[in-house]
């Protein structure tokens, strides 16, 4: 590092751009925190004065309410079910599809990278795909939301430079000792490309996770709505599931206590994820740019 | 002479064919279980629906199937190529995407440059620990966070001492979509030009320091050259996206009032497709959105490609 002296004019600058970025902390931090405090008020407090600091008051009435409702939990388990599948199927499917197109002797490379292509840029759009699902008979199946995505030409692309850059010595190795293509491929290769893995795998678990939208269309059944859709019916159709607020008297109340128990589902709902993110941060980085430079 | 010239290529041809044959033979693995599980689901999900675009021509009736339902050539697309709610949501379409970028592209660079620019490790780390968060929030829960605050009794309410109901307010519906965007993904956005910081060269660094090089002057000669490609990148791959602005967060910030600013086009295919049953006009609509897509996405790359000494991507 090389220590640097600034200017008059440059320390003005760069007090500003800090400042910025102060600004931008203090906006992702305070939000944060007014929703934490939120889910312990009571929901008439709440809706009068906004939060108060003071621990005497709190409650977690919101929390009792939210987590003794089932639709959650079936939420919260048909997640687990639908990302942990979808990330299987689709890392597996998507390194092993990166290997042959990795490799410059491959014969037909140019045909299938066109082929892969083609579909970043041009497809059948929402109804084709859908009737395509509904006449497979997935509706209201799992696999009409883990199959459709589950191969993504970024990642396969990602996943082929990253194998380009491992040392030609190791498959040079394994041709002396007679491996064959799979041998070499699970012993040898996928072991050194952990990092890029992980990577995907984060993404591919985070992205299924936060969506919504095919599960939306294709899931009707509530038994097997992910958590973002049970999600969506409380916090953005204002349709608590009707348990959790039904013994109370007034409508005004029961509408005070809907958007209390709002905040608790945010915290309830986001936590797993934003504990689990700091242990994979270090991932990130050399995962990002084994392919964000070139596809 | 003449037999040769003909025989040549011929035979050349043929070993070639027998030379493919002898290494697909060896190298069969390489086709049956590496490449086939992802060109079945290439074929099944994406080509399958490509050729679902002709009920785009029809009057489909999925009791009738393709085979059976009528042509009718470009009705739909005059149909709503000469509706005026067509050009608004096309417009919204346009506005949302094309403001989105121009007030979210330079927030990450910025972020990026400041982040690079902060000499304690530890601050840095707590920092981009703190910006990468929001990105992990979803988007139902971004909207209903989003709803809660903006809502008559929600804290922006409280703080302001008003009683605005901004959910319901067109004109309100962009600022709120573009910034409530920034906050959740300028940090994540950041990381590729953080890491592709890293790459700058120190020993420029070191000589532009010495030399008396201001902040501005630094950032020209050593950090840009280390993000330009990115940012090249970046750019095109946004620009060309201009119109698959994406349905979910649109869809989840939409509320009756604010339909005037918040109907883009995914939603509109949406609403009429799967809501309203309307398959053939969907399709239409949908089509129309994607080759739209595919021709900025060849332009914005000519174009760039141009200013960027024949390098596009």
């Amino acid at each position: 590092m090389v220590k640097t002296r600034y200017s008059g004019q440059d320390k003005l600058l760069l007090t500003v751009g800090y400042i910025l970025l102060g600004l931008f902390v203090v906006a992702i931090i305070v939000p944060m925190i007014y929703i934490v405090v939120a889910s312990f008020m009571d929901p008439i407090t709440l809706q009068n004065k906004g939060i108060t600091f003071d621990l005497s008051k709190w409650t977690t009435t919101a929390y009792e309410r939210v987590m003794s409702n089932s639709q959650i939990w079936i939420g919260f388990k048909n997640a687990v079910i639908y990302s942990v599948v979808f990330t299987a199927v689709s890392v597996v499917v998507t390194l092993l599809a990166a290997y042959p197109l990795s490799r410059a002797d491959f014969k037909g490379r140019g045909f299938f990278n066109i082929i892969f292509m083609i579909t970043m840029f041009f497809g059948g759009g929402l109804i084709p795909t859908y009737l395509v699902v509904s006449n497979l008979g997935l509706v209201d199946s799992m696999w009409a939301v883990i199959l459709p995505g589950a191969f993504s030409v970024w990642n396969m692309t990602i996943a082929r430079t990253y194998y380009r850059g491992i040392p030609k010595e190791l498959r040079e190795a394994a041709d002396v000792d007679g491996a064959n293509e799979l041998t070499f491929f699970f012993k040898i290769l996928l072991p050194v490309c952990t990092p890029v893995i992980a990577v995907l795998a984060l993404w591919q678990f985070v992205g299924m996770w936060n969506s919504y939208f095919d599960a939306m269309i294709y899931i009707n059944d509530s038994a097997r709505q992910p958590l973002q859709l049970v999600l969506r019916s409380i916090l953005i159709q204002n349709q608590p599931e009707s348990g959790m607020i039904s013994d109370m008297q007034s409508t005004a109340a029961r509408a005070q206590l809907a958007e209390l128990l709002k905040y608790a589902t945010i915290i309830i709902s986001s936590l797993p994820l934003l504990i689990m993110y700091p242990f994979f941060q270090k991932y990130f980085d050399s995962g990002i740019m084994a392919g964000a430079v070139k596809g | 002479m003449k037999t040769n010239s003909t025989t040549v290529p011929n035979q050349r041809q043929d070993k070639g064919f027998h030379n493919t044959m002898v290494y697909v033979k060896q190298h069969w693995q390489l086709y049956v279980i590496f490449l086939f599980p992802a060109l079945a689901l290439t074929l099944i999900f994406k080509y399958a629906p490509m050729s679902g675009i002709l009920i785009a021509f029809q009057d489909y009736n999925p009791f009738r199937g393709v085979s059976g339902s009528e042509w009718v050539g470009f009705k739909h697309f005059t149909r709503f190529l000469s509706s005026p709610d067509f050009m608004g949501y096309l417009a919204n379409t346009l506005k949302l995407s094309v403001y989105s970028l121009l007030w979210g592209f330079p927030v990450p660079i910025i972020l990026a440059l400041l982040l690079n620019r902060i000499q304690s490790t530890g601050i840095k780390k707590k920092v981009q620990l703190v910006l990468y968060l929001p990105n992990f929030v979803s988007v139902i829960v971004l909207c209903g966070i989003v709803r809660i605050f903006l809502s008559v009794t929600g804290p922006v309410n409280l703080l302001l001492g008003t009683d605005i109901n901004f959910m319901t307010m067109p004109e309100a519906f962009r600022s709120i979509y573009i910034i409530s965007g920034i906050w959740q993904g300028a940090g994540w956005a950041s990381i590729m030009y953080t890491a592709s910081l890293s790459n700058a060269s120190q020993e420029l660094k070191e000589a532009a320091v010495m030399d008396g090089a201001n902040i501005l002057q630094q950032i020209k000669v050593v950090e840009w050259p280390a993000i330009k490609d990115m940012v090249v990148i970046q750019f095109i791959l946004q620009a060309g996206n201009i119109m698959s602005i994406g349905f979910e967060k649109a869809y989840a910030l939409q509320t009756d009032l604010n339909l005037p600013a918040s109907e883009i086009i995914s939603t509109y295919v949406y609403r009429k497709g799967l809501i309203d049953g309307d398959y053939s006009f969907s399709t239409a609509v949908g089509l129309f959105n994607t080759v739209i897509n595919v021709i900025l996405l060849v332009a914005v790359n000519k174009i760039v490609a141009k200013m960027n000494d024949g390098q596009g991507l």
